[in-house]
Formats: C-alpha cells, sequence, structure tokens
C-alpha cells in the first residue's frame, strides 16, 4: 500500500492502539450481558459504570446524565425529536442554524412536516451563529433552541456559554451538536448552560458506533429507542459493551492530552493555511480564521471543482474531503458554504483538510506542493478559468 | 467508485485545450450544478470533424465524459457526430455511477451546442439537431424520508 497521509479526521479517526487493546476482553472474555444476574456479568457492568463515570467528569456532568447511544446521529435524533413529542404543549417551535449537521437539519425537516415551525438562523462570513437574531428568533412558544458546537465543516467555533445562557434567560432547552468539539475543546455543560449534548465516539480516536447523549437531571424527555430497561428504560438494546470501553478509554486519553494535543494540531494548520494562501492564487480559507477547531483547514479554490481535487490528491495518497455537490450524491454544494455566503461555483471548488497529531510538517509540505500542482492543472482545463483569463487580458 | 476507463480518461485527458477560430464552440451546463462544459471543433470543407477540443469544470465523471466524447466525434463527419449520444459515451467508458449519468448527458450537450454553433454560422442543417439548452440540470425531486 502507497503511503498514505490521512487528513480527514473530522470524518474519523483512527482507533488508539490502547483504545482497541482495553476493549478486545470485552468481546472474547467479559462476553455477559450485563443485564444478567449472575457474577460472569459484572465485570461488564463495572465497565459501563466506569466509562460512564469517565465521561460524565470529563464534562462536568452527573453519571446518571449520561446515555450510551449508537453515535451522534442516534443522540441528535433522540435530543430534538424526543424534546419536541416532550414539550409540545408549551409549544411548537425550534431555533437552529443553517449549517447544522444533517442529523440535525433533517431531524427539523421530519418535525416540519408534523407541525413543529423551525427557524434556521442564518451565520455571519466566518460561520458564526449571530445572537442577535437568536434572541430575535425566540417567541413564546420556542421549546428547544439546537446550534453544534463547533462546525463539521468549516470548524467554526459557536458562542456556546452565550447561546447557553440566552436559552437558560428564556426558559429554552438548549441542545448542542459537540461531536465535533467533545474531548478536543474544554466543555463544561454547567458552565455553559447545556441541557443536552450529542457526542460520537469515532471522532476522538475511539470506536465507531458508539456515542453518547447527555441530558440534564430535570429535562423531562423520554426514550426514543424503545426496549428494555438499559439506559435507564430510556435507551433500549443491550449494551455494546466494548464500545462503550471504548469510548471511555478514547475520552480518557483525549482529555488528558487535549491542551498539548490542540497545540500541535494548531501549529500545523495554522503552517498549511498559511503556505496555501500565499503560494496559491485565489484560494480562500472558510471558516474563522482563529476561533475554530485546532484541526480543522478548509479551502475554496476558484475555477475548479472539488471533487476532481479529492481524486488527484487521493492518487498521491492524501486523503481529504470536499463540500463540493460531486461527493454527496446531490447536485447542491454544502449548505455550510452557501450559508457562509459563498456562491455556488466557489463552493464547489471547495477542500476540508482535517489533521491529527500524527501528522507532520513534511506531510504538510508535500501536500502543498501536491495541491499547487493539482490545482493548476485543474484549472488549465477550467472554462471558468479561460473566460478569467480573458476578460482579465482584455482590459 | 469509477471504472478503470473512467480514470483513465479522468488521468490523462484527450484533447483538451481551446482551438482558435473555432467553426464551432458551444459552452453547457451551469455553475450551480457544478458542471461546465466547453467544446472546441475545426470543421473543414467536407464537414468532417478536423479537431475538437474541450475544457470542463467538473467531477472526474465530467472531464472523463468529456475527453471520451471528443475521441468519439474526432474524425466524424457532422452528421455522424449526431450518433455519439449520451449511452454511447457511457457505454465507452464501461458506464458511470448513476449520480453521474447527468455528466454524460452534458457532454453530448456540449457537443451538439458546438455543432449548433457551427450550423448557425454556415447556415446549414444537421438532422436532428436541435437548439441546445443552456441548462441541463434534471430537476430532480428530493424522495420523502
Amino acid at each position: 500500500m502507497k503511503h498514505v497521509i490521512y487528513l480527514d479526521n473530522a470524518a474519523t479517526t483512527k482507533t488508539r492502539p490502547e483504545v482497541a487493546e482495553a476493549m478486545m476482553p470485552y468481546f472474547t472474555e467479559y462476553y455477559g450481558n450485563p443485564s444478567s444476574i449472575y457474577d460472569f456479568s459484572n465485570p461488564c457492568k463495572e465497565a459501563i459504570a466506569h466509562s460512564r463515570e469517565t465521561i460524565a467528569k470529563s464534562i462536568g456532568a452527573k453519571t446518571n446524565e449520561i446515555y450510551f447511544t449508537a453515535g451522534g446521529t442516534e443522540s441528535d435524533n433522540w435530543a430534538i425529536k424526543a424534546a419536541a413529542e416532550a414539550y409540545q404543549e408549551k409549544g411548537k417551535h425550534i431555533i437552529t442554524s443553517k449549517i447544522e449537521h444533517h442529523a440535525v437539519l433533517h431531524t427539523c425537516e421530519y418535525l416540519e412536516k408534523r407541525g413543529f415551525e423551525v427557524t434556521y438562523l442564518d451565520v455571519d462570513e466566518f460561520g458564526t451563529v449571530k445572537l442577535s437574531e437568536l434572541k430575535k428568533a425566540i417567541r413564546p412558544d420556542t421549546i428547544l433552541i439546537s446550534i453544534m458546537f463547533a462546525n463539521n465543516e468549516i470548524g467554526t467555533i459557536q458562542p456556546i456559554k452565550e447561546i447557553g445562557e440566552i436559552a437558560k434567560e428564556h426558559g429554552i432547552l438548549f441542545h448542542t451538536d459537540a461531536v465535533q468539539a467533545y474531548a478536543h475543546v474544554p466543555i463544561d455543560v454547567n458552565e455553559y448552560h447545556i441541557d443536552m449534548m450529542s457526542a460520537s465516539g469515532h471522532k476522538l480516536n475511539g470506536p465507531k458506533g458508539i456515542g453518547f447523549l447527555y441530558i440534564r437531571t430535570g429535562v423531562k424527555i423520554r426514550s426514543f429507542i424503545h426496549g428494555g430497561a438499559q439506559e435507564r428504560k430510556r435507551r433500549g438494546g443491550t449494551e455494546n459493551v466494548p464500545g462503550i470501553v471504548g469510548l471511555g478509554k478514547a475520552a480518557e486519553m483525549a482529555m488528558q492530552d487535549m491542551k498539548e494535543r490542540a497545540e500541535k494540531e494548531t501549529f500545523l494548520r495554522d503552517y498549511l493555511i498559511g503556505r496555501v494562501l500565499k503560494e496559491i492564487p485565489y484560494a480562500r480559507l472558510n471558516g474563522h480564521p482563529t476561533n475554530r477547531l485546532s484541526n480543522n483547514a478548509n479551502f475554496a479554490f476558484q475555477f475548479l471543482e472539488g471533487e476532481s481535487m479529492l481524486i488527484l490528491l487521493d492518487m498521491e495518497g492524501v486523503c481529504g474531503s470536499s463540500g463540493s455537490a460531486c461527493t454527496s450524491g446531490s447536485l447542491d454544494p454544502s449548505h455550510v458554504l452557501l450559508a457562509i455566503g459563498l456562491p455556488h461555483e466557489i463552493a464547489h471548488g471547495s477542500l476540508r483538510l482535517t489533521l491529527s497529531e500524527e501528522n507532520t510538517k513534511e506531510e504538510m509540505d508535500f501536500v502543498v506542493e501536491k495541491l499547487k500542482a493539482i490545482v493548476e492543472r485543474l484549472r488549465s482545463m477550467s472554462p471558468l478559468y479561460e473566460d478569467f483569463v480573458k476578460k482579465n487580458s482584455a482590459r | 467508485m469509477y471504472t478503470e476507463k473512467v480514470m483513465d480518461h479522468f488521468e490523462h485527458p484527450r484533447n483538451v485545450g481551446e482551438i482558435e477560430n473555432p467553426s464551432g464552440m458551444g459552452t453547457v451546463g451551469n455553475a450551480k450544478c457544478g458542471d461546465i462544459m466547453r467544446i472546441y471543433l475545426d470543421i473543414d470543407e467536407n464537414q468532417i470533424i478536423r479537431d475538437v477540443k474541450f475544457k470542463t469544470f467538473g467531477c472526474g465523471a465530467a472531464v472523463a465524459t468529456s475527453s471520451m466524447a471528443t475521441t468519439m466525434v474526432k474524425g466524424k463527419s457532422v452528421q455522424e457526430a449526431m450518433e455519439v449520444t449520451n449511452k454511447a459515451v457511457m457505454e465507452a467508458l464501461d458506464g458511470l455511477p448513476p449520480v453521474k449519468v447527468h455528466c454524460s448527458l452534458l457532454a453530448e450537450e456540449a457537443i451538439h451546442a458546438a455543432l449548433w454553433d457551427y450550423a448557425q454560422k454556415n447556415n446549414i442543417e444537421i438532422k436532428g439537431l436541435q437548439k441546445p439548452k443552456s441548462d441541463i440540470s434534471e430537476g430532480e425531486e428530493d424522495e420523502e424520508y
């Protein structure tokens, strides 16, 4: 296999070897069902309790406020649909933003078809939710505000504390999709007034198929997955014990080295961004220049299309992603890039590179060199670039 | 995701470029759906396509279909070029993923647009050729979920 430079850590991350190791015994040795009564199942019960405690501690929550789910999408679905159902007596209005993940947006659209009203807040050019717009959108019948902690495409971190305060002031539930942020930036659910929070294991070097939803005590949302008495009867189904163990271990390790990891990623990120913007013409950075996830770089290159760029990068062993329509199977480019005001043709030429602490400066240099050649090559065959050059030379 | 032929034409596109004072030129597609194709034709007095060049802004499939379409019309008469349909281009590429079928339609449209330009300039009629649409987006409806 050729050398792979993996720059798609917002899509998923490598499971840490220590995490995989911690999980192993729960497949082959401690395979008992945690709900069973015999001693043989005790290690499973204890492991779940231990993971729950680790996670609760990591966000300043109580252990009975952490509910394990199959991942971020399930957590988002649960929080929003169940809150809508539980609080519909009070009202049927929900506020979210235009740049949420589809797990939130499509859930909101689903509710709209069932009699709920949803306000999708605009964001500014950096992808930050405008607090004044949020305040204006609040109505007497608003029951839920759902704003992501950090955006998965452009990395912009939202003013979560301020949003939480506004929600609290108005007595409205506040849910945040923290899938990209949890264990990457410090989060305290009390300081930020978060009532519900979604997270996913595989974004923090943990396993796929496991996540959690934090639900503050007193929030009266009911079960979403009906079944047995697991997770205090709120999430049926035999626990994914190895997954829960892996998530706990990943969270523990990620919390321990969060600061140094972020510093290392930020250095590499800014080095990459600096070189790209300096050395490639007609390139821009999407998202907030500083208030962004430490591992996220998102560019738009004019006159070319993202999927072509991705395939050529792939041929060099570089894994990236794009908000191009052609990578999503629809004809529209990323809703996030459109929401920050990019015109369609520029949004089509976006490239997201999300780093990890394992990347090196040499890899960034390699990527920039390849990228320069790829951009030049695609522009040389782009009718949009041809028109641009002709227009400029005619002046 | 793509066949070997698609990858070959994407990696080594044939006939990329421009033709100065072309006999016909056509640009189709739109930036909204992310594909724009431009075809240049050099056609001799016997209505044979002597040379063809293309430029494409688009995904891998868009580049490959433009490239393949140009190889299929080169050396043909303008009437024969009308037989280079999107289906023929797709077959020549050993198929495209379903979401990319519109790219092959675009290639056919681009050839037709260039032929139309040529026909207009020379006041001739090419059988079966209609005025090209400027926008080929398919108007797909989202499925209910």
